[in-house]
């Protein structure tokens, strides 16, 4: 790889812009892409193992490439410092995910309780309206407080987040719903919250909690990434 | 961070900066029941230091091998280990996967 190409790349992924490098194989030759003088089929390879996350050799333009997607990490946004979030944080951070954490108690959101990751203390829509969800954006709910769950759900179903997740039992849950739709949310738009959060693993503790939300987390991910 | 996770281009890059002369392995295809999918990287210093991983530990050797002849070379290659491979032979690729690997020098 030329210095030229390692410093662009390393550039762009700063920047957290999607990028993929392509190889000419066997030979070695490298380009970045998208890139406006590249062949298009280049261009719609490359935005195509983008969106599929996933890397892999196309033959195309009569030569081998091999494309590595370099995407940015995918985000995860937890509305509560609380007890589960200490479980849950330290574990996506080791999935690889760029991990804030927001609560406007002060108390609980301190970074001693939650080391090496962001920490907002803003109000959850005042944080989220800055954060700006995107699709590789996951925002779980965690403080179990109205004041604090819903308007940061609100914010999630009014942007393209692609998990949204808020534990509490059925009841509590269909109050949540009851709520949301008097900030005007559909039945429809509503559906994209994993309530209760998690898959089904019985879990007890909040580390179990946490795997089974990450479980869940993942499974979404992936299944939307090979659809 | 786990080992999984980890930005190999990254750590590689960081090397670089420091100094130090840096190999770049990267699986660009598999078949079969390769560990690691296409797009795992191995970084592999001239002074012996290493990064990351190209399969479940049956080849990293051999991968090796070649990025400290890449380093001196400074010429890529393209590796193609499994079962019809007598080189994967050499070094026992049990997991019975194929596998290609890109290895090249960070100039």
């Amino acid at each position: 790889m030329t210095p030229e190409t390692l410093a662009a790349l390393t550039a762009l992924r700063d920047a957290k812009t999607p990028v993929v490098l392509a190889t000419a194989l066997p030979g070695g030759a490298q380009r970045l892409l998208p890139d406006m003088d590249a062949p298009e089929p280049l261009n719609l390879a490359a935005k195509r193992a983008l969106d599929r996350d996933e890397s892999g050799t196309v033959p195309l333009v009569g030569q081998d490439w091999f494309l590595q997607a370099y995407n940015p990490k995918y985000r995860v946004i937890v509305v509560g410092a609380v007890h589960i979030a200490q479980a849950l944080v330290p574990m996506a951070a080791f999935l690889g995910l760029d991990v804030t954490v927001v609560d406007p108690r002060r108390s609980f959101a301190t970074d001693e309780r939650f080391p090496n990751v962001t920490v907002l203390t803003d109000w959850p829509d005042e944080a989220l309206d800055a954060l700006k969800p995107d699709s590789r954006t996951a925002v779980i709910t965690l403080t179990h407080d109205p004041k604090l769950d819903d308007p940061a759900l609100d914010r999630a179903l009014n942007s393209p987040a692609f998990y949204i997740g808020a534990p509490g039992s059925r009841r509590t849950h269909a109050r949540r719903l009851d709520r949301l739709r008097e900030l005007g949310h559909s039945d429809e738009a509503m559906a994209r919250i994993k309530g209760p959060v998690g898959l089904n693993i019985a879990a007890v503790t909040a580390p179990e909690i946490a795997v089974s939300i990450l479980a869940e987390f993942i499974a979404t991910r992936r299944n939307a990434a090979r659809a | 961070m786990s080992a999984e996770t980890q930005d190999i281009l990254g750590v590689a890059a960081a090397w670089k900066r420091a100094g130090e002369q840096v190999a770049l392995a990267t699986v660009t295809e598999t078949w079969g029941s390769s560990p690691r999918p296409a797009g795992s990287q191995l970084a592999v210093t001239a002074s012996g230091k290493m990064a990351g991983s190209v399969s479940g530990g049956c080849i990293e050797g051999a991968v090796a091998d070649v990025a400290l002849e890449t380093l001196r070379t400074g010429i890529p290659q393209l590796l193609d280990f499994g079962i019809t491979d007598e080189r994967a032979w050499e070094v026992g690729l049990a997991c019975g996967g194929k596998l290609k690997v890109f290895v090249e020098k960070l100039a």
